[in-house]
């Protein structure tokens, strides 16, 4: 057992780090109060780091790097609250690319390492609890073609995005793992309307309208009504690194938490000096603490192929979403009236939390995952 | 010991029903279901304010004297449920709960002549001066200084967390006139207007993107002795009789009743794979321990309501009923969006402008989800922080 970055990671994380100490994104969260264009500097200095590469094989031009190298990436950019879309294009559309054919590949690897491609996977549906198996929008097979028709909602990046994975239920039902079909679908493509709208965290996403999208079956990723396992995989990568950016998070809400307790004076004292307030940041601490310790379970789990590695990105999932509600809350009721504000860090944080445990499921859906898993 | 409802009071909800259907206006509608927050829109807040005090209606918590309805406990309680179960938008409380409550326990004669009757009418829009940046929970540690010059006082200083300052007229506020001694001994309430020179108002943004709440600063401001409520040096014994109103007058189980229905009817829209959401163990065992919760307030805000209709002081029973009714709210917006999932991270907060023509994204019943969720964080710390209240409690009622 070895919970010691290996060189490589600490070099990963320092860059991270430093490049969050020039360019902590909670101020944009201040300014940016409308729909925005993508914040194309930032991603092009992304590229020129190397980050649009760790996840790819290096046979792409990637690094060949995994979730664990992600993990330690994200962590930092958490604690800036770094708003780039780097889940939605390289590890969720990243992840989804891997699984692509040779010719989708070439078509789009290259383009998404030097910055100029921008991903987003539409899963979740308006009135429906997410879980892969749930999805209803129907992907009617058509001789060698699949037409798509139905609304995708929340799709974080969706605004943005050149391509779509689009996960459609092409056979079964509503619950069935099977019949279930992925597509990399172009999103300037007749009859794709996008309605975009800003994320409470800050961020943007779209409602996405398929209205008769013909798409033919080179435009698929895996098999005709077998995308579940496929989507299952890069899903949890996609949970784990959204864990691991919030776990971030959750450190600066504890520590900014801690300072603000050990110099606002009430009653002749700081307000850190109250027992009552001191319990309540110890177990913030502890919260955070076993937020960390799951994540390191669930991913290293999830790199070794362990079989209890999903039971184990489900917890992590439900931890954050609970322990992300605990420090949120608390930082907030600590920090009294300052806490309510937009001009401190603790609202934009707390924001990124709230956002973050309804997306791909919030942490009672993944209990369940958990419950029906054991 | 008896719970039913007498004839009488049946037809007295009918009566309510009959005039809410009747005057409500769709903008003072719409503005009732898009609130976010224990303050509404001003202009429509306002607007049903003057519906309801041509009516007489405005304050039926005040003595029939001055202006209230002169109702028995149950026909205010009735009155009060009906309101939510209409979703109007809830009045600005700052003067009819806290400022006139206050001037009729505590003020003159001339001070009840010269404000009441605008606190009813509207004309006079209040604002509460208390906590300033650092004075919020140690309150009676303020700063902010009156000193006495000929029948003046010129006040120099600043208040925080004041909320509508920005379209306030009038502020009550507490203020120092004595810096020795103990620091609740030397406080004094007093009345101001805000357009007097040397006062500046920065609005604050909060972190649902709205303004609520503003900081004053106070340069030199000169304010008539006479504004004064209550001896000088005593404002503590006003500011304490007028907490007690703040904490205990309000009623939260009517309205966290009518959210939980709509949350279950939510619930009833939300597919997961095997039905409906409100069909699931997990979601339903959550929904029955928060209305179980709110059950129990309802009863306990009675037993409050019986007490004070003969004559007891709540005293540190508010206290009570200010902890569990903000943390229940707090506990029903958060199942509002753990109902609702990924669709309550959508931000519109331009649609929840009232008249807004923005097209609303996502279904409409998760419009005020999230921002409810958010701007209620708040209701913990204003009006004394809970951490305060349970403090209290230790104290008063415990003797610890």
């Amino acid at each position: 057992m070895n919970f010691q970055l290996s060189e490589e990671q600490q070099m990963l994380a320092d860059s991270a780090k430093r490049f969050v100490r020039d360019n902590h994104d909670v101020e944009k969260h201040r300014q940016n109060k409308k729909l925005m264009p993508l914040d194309e500097a930032t991603w092009a200095q992304f590229a020129e780091l190397g980050w649009l590469a760790v996840p790819f094989a290096e046979e792409h031009g990637g690094l060949g790097m995994g979730p664990l190298e992600t993990m330690v990436l994200l962590q930092e950019l958490g604690e800036g609250l770094i708003m780039a879309p780097y889940i939605a294009t390289v590890v969720l559309g990243g992840g989804f690319l891997r699984h692509g054919s040779d010719a989708q590949q070439a078509e789009t690897i290259p383009s998404l390492l030097e910055g100029g491609l921008q991903l987003a996977f539409a899963a979740e549906e308006y009135e429906r609890v997410f879980t892969l198996e749930n999805t209803a929008m129907k992907g009617e097979v058509q001789g060698g073609d699949v037409v798509l028709n139905g609304t995708k909602a929340c799709v974080i990046n969706g605004d943005h995005a050149d391509q779509l994975i689009v996960l459609v239920r092409t056979a079964g039902q509503p619950g069935d793992k099977d019949g279930l079909s992925l597509f990399l679908v172009d999103a300037n493509a007749d009859g794709v309307e996008r309605t975009p709208h800003r994320t409470v965290d800050g961020r943007q996403g779209a409602e996405i309208r398929f209205s008769n999208v013909k798409v033919a079956e080179a435009a698929r990723i895996g098999e005709l009504n077998q995308g579940y396992d496929i989507a299952r995989t890069v899903l949890l990568e996609g949970l784990l690194a959204l864990s691991a950016e919030c776990t971030g998070s959750l450190t600066v809400l504890l520590n900014d938490t801690v300072e603000y307790s050990k110099t606002r004076k009430q009653f002749g004292l700081p307000i850190g000096k109250f027992q009552a307030l001191q319990f309540r940041m110890a177990d913030m601490f502890i919260a955070m603490e076993q937020t960390k310790s799951l994540l390191m379970a669930a991913t290293m789990k999830l790199v070794e192929g362990h079989d209890d590695a999903a039971k184990a990105v489900h917890a992590m999932k439900a931890q954050l979403g609970r322990a992300g509600r605990k420090i949120g809350q608390e930082a907030i009721q600590i920090h009294g009236g300052m806490g309510m504000t937009d001009e401190l860090n603790v609202g934009h944080f707390v924001k990124r939390l709230s956002a973050v445990d309804g997306l791909f499921g919030n942490a009672d859906v993944h209990l369940m995952e958990i419950a029906r898993s054991a | 010991m008896d719970l039913r409802v007498p004839e009488q009071e049946k037809a007295f909800r009918d009566e309510v029903r009959t005039f809410l259907e009747e005057s409500l206006t769709p903008e003072i509608r719409e503005a009732g279901k898009m609130v976010t927050s224990v303050f509404a829109p001003v202009k429509e807040a306002m607007a049903w304010q003057k519906i309801l005090n041509d009516k007489g209606w405005a304050a039926p918590h005040w003595p029939k004297e001055h202006g209230g309805t002169g109702w028995s406990v149950t026909q205010r309680a009735i009155f009060a449920e009906e309101l939510v179960r209409a979703e109007t938008p809830p009045l600005v409380p700052m003067g009819l709960h806290m400022c006139g409550p206050c001037l009729i326990g505590c003020g003159t004669e001339e001070q009840q002549k010269e404000y009441l009757p605008k606190i009813l009418n509207g004309e006079h829009f209040w604002c509460q001066g208390y906590s300033e940046p650092g004075s919020g929970s140690d309150l009676a540690s303020l700063k902010t200084f009156a000193e006495k010059d000929g029948d003046d006082y010129i006040i120099n200083g600043t208040k925080i967390w004041t909320t509508y300052a920005h379209y306030a007229n009038k502020m009550f506020a507490l203020v120092r006139t004595n810096k020795d001694g103990k620091p609740q001994q030397g406080i004094t309430f007093l009345l101001l207007d805000m357009d007097l020179p040397g006062i500046t108002i920065e609005p604050i943004v909060g972190l649902d993107e709205v303004t609520e709440q503003c900081q004053v600063f106070f340069d030199n401001v000169r304010v008539p002795q006479a504004n004064r409520v209550g001896a000088e040096n005593d404002g503590w014994t006003v500011a304490k009789y007028l907490l007690t109103f703040e904490r205990g007058g309000q009623e939260y189980a009517p309205g966290l009743n009518v959210q939980l229905e709509k949350i279950r009817l939510m619930a009833e829209k939300q597919q997961t794979v095997h039905g409906p959401m409100s069909q699931d163990p997990l979601w339903q065992h959550k929904f029955a321990s928060v209305s179980a919760d709110v059950l129990a307030l309802e009863f306990t805000e009675m037993r409050i309501k019986s007490a004070l209709s003969s004559g007891k002081d709540p005293g540190a029973l508010s206290s009570m009923t200010k902890i569990l009714g903000t943390e229940l709210l707090q506990k029903v917006t958060e199942l509002r969006i753990e109902t609702l999932g990924a669709q309550a991270a959508i931000w519109q907060p331009q649609a929840l402008v009232p008249g807004s023509e923005q097209p609303i994204i996502g279904p409409e019943y998760a419009l005020t989800a999230m921002p409810h969720y958010l701007n209620s964080r708040a209701c913990s710390i204003y009006g004394g922080s809970n951490e305060v209240q349970r403090g209290i409690i230790a104290k008063a009622v415990l003797g610890l």
